[in-house]
């Protein structure tokens, strides 16, 4: 077990003529979890791209579960499950299908069993075989909600995660990220609702353009 | 866990590929009535010659697929960027060696059918006769399709965050597949039209030699292409 989650050194990232980080450095202890805060466009998003292993800084280094991610990305990636504002989903395939690429994706026994029961979970059971293409947003984040459960990650990256949830959406949502903490799950919530991820994290970092900001 | 190796992730993408079409249909129905269009015209536009409409025959056919496959090839890459599900392909994770053997194969599959959907249409409207061709004329269809798919997936992925997507494909594409493109001309205008010089092995043979250069290029090629370094 690696003693960080992720360790950040020095980081930058530049899109184009614009740095969306700049000089960033900071260490999650492995099994905590951090609320991540910030204006928009203040970088959040790069950040969990960047532990996700999507994109890569232009300077600095960045390990994730005690690895580089520019040069373990294939060990990494298995590890660590993003929640995006993309869903990630095929419109014209359905909930079901969906999950059961990933899961096929990943070699995951009894991968029908499994995603069935992740539906039943996020209330699409009634639903699951229709193509997203029909959902609404909040059955969106759900179906995207059960490909993180999924996956089963040491590091769960969550990027504004109660967008779009119904209030019994967002209670579910809540209940999982403690289920999430309580195995040990070493979790990155990016959040504009303050209070409510104080509540649900340990450690905070607040970013200014790209900048720390403040880190309590 | 047991993740699978290149072959059976190549199969994963490439049915899911064929999933998404067998569910909508939409990409082959607008290629149909896309290439049957542009044989249409063809057909109009060279008059009423005989002579001329039997040996223009097969460069009219490989027009309007090769026409037909950049609107295919762009809208292969358009599924993957809504949602961004090529962001969560390769997260997954997923070799991006095994999404170009998937999209390519299910690319050269999808022109395939198209040929040969429009073959019948082809004989009926230039007055050309395959009846002791039609092993060849498949074997020519499949090469000819193949190498249009190698490259144009490796551009349509390239081409697929252009602001000018749709502009930008063609002018990638055209230059590097106009040597497939005469093989394939040249190889079906000769089993559609004689081939007393016995030259039609040799067309074939070049675009087997295409296909053999360019799909291990493509798929060295393409991580490059879908990987953010």
């Amino acid at each position: 077990m690696p003693q960080f989650a992720f360790e950040i050194k020095d980081v930058s990232k530049r899109y184009g003529q614009h740095w969306a980080l700049a000089r960033l450095s900071y260490s999650l202890p492995a099994g905590k979890s951090l609320l991540l805060t910030g204006h928009n466009g203040s970088g959040k998003t790069t950040l969990l791209r960047m532990l996700a292993t999507s994109t890569f800084p232009t300077f600095g280094t960045m390990t994730v579960l005690g690895r580089d991610t520019r040069q373990a990305r294939d060990e990494i990636r298995p590890e660590v499950a993003l929640l995006s504002h993309a869903s990630f989903l095929y419109e014209d395939l359905s909930a079901r299908q969906n999950l059961r690429l990933l899961a096929s994706l990943m070699g995951i026994a009894d991968a029908k069993k499994v995603c069935d029961e992740l539906i039943t979970r996020v209330h699409l059971n009634t639903r699951g075989d229709n193509p997203v293409r029909e959902y609404s947003a909040g059955m969106r984040k759900r179906v995207a909600i059960a490909r993180l459960l999924l996956k089963a990650p040491k590091l769960a990256l969550l990027d504004e995660p109660f967008g779009e949830l119904d209030p019994q959406g967002i209670l579910e949502m809540e209940a999982l990220i403690a289920e999430l903490k309580a195995k040990g799950t070493s979790l990155v919530l990016a959040t504009h609702l303050i209070e409510q991820g104080q509540r649900l994290t340990d450690e905070r970092l607040h970013l200014q353009a790209g900048r720390v900001g403040e880190v309590t | 866990m047991n993740p699978p190796g290149l072959l059976k992730t190549t199969w994963i993408v490439f049915k899911k590929d064929m999933q998404i079409e067998w569910r909508t249909r939409a990409r082959l129905n607008a290629l149909l009535f896309f290439a049957v269009a542009t044989l249409l015209l063809f057909y109009f536009a060279i008059g009423g010659d005989p002579g001329t409409m039997r040996k223009s025959a097969g460069g009219f056919l490989w027009l309007a697929l090769f026409f037909s496959s950049v609107l295919s090839l762009s809208e292969s890459f358009r599924l993957e960027t809504e949602n961004f599900a090529l962001e969560a392909l390769r997260l997954a994770p997923t070799s991006p060696r095994a999404v170009f053997l998937g999209k390519a194969a299910a690319n050269s599959l999808l022109s395939w059918v198209l040929a040969l959907a429009l073959v019948p249409l082809t004989v009926a409207f230039f007055d050309v006769s395959i009846k002791e061709g039609v092993p060849r004329l498949v074997l020519a269809l499949a090469l000819g399709s193949t190498a249009i798919a190698a490259p144009g997936t490796v551009y349509s992925a390239i081409a697929t965050n252009a602001r000018a997507r749709d502009v930008l494909l063609p002018l990638l594409m055209f230059p590097v597949l106009i040597p497939s493109l005469i093989a394939s001309v040249s190889s079906t205008t000769l089993i559609l039209g004689g081939d007393p010089m016995n030259q039609m092995g040799d067309w074939l043979l070049f675009l087997f030699l295409f296909n053999l250069v360019y799909w291990p290029v493509c798929f060295l090629v393409f991580p490059k292409v879908i990987e953010d370094d």
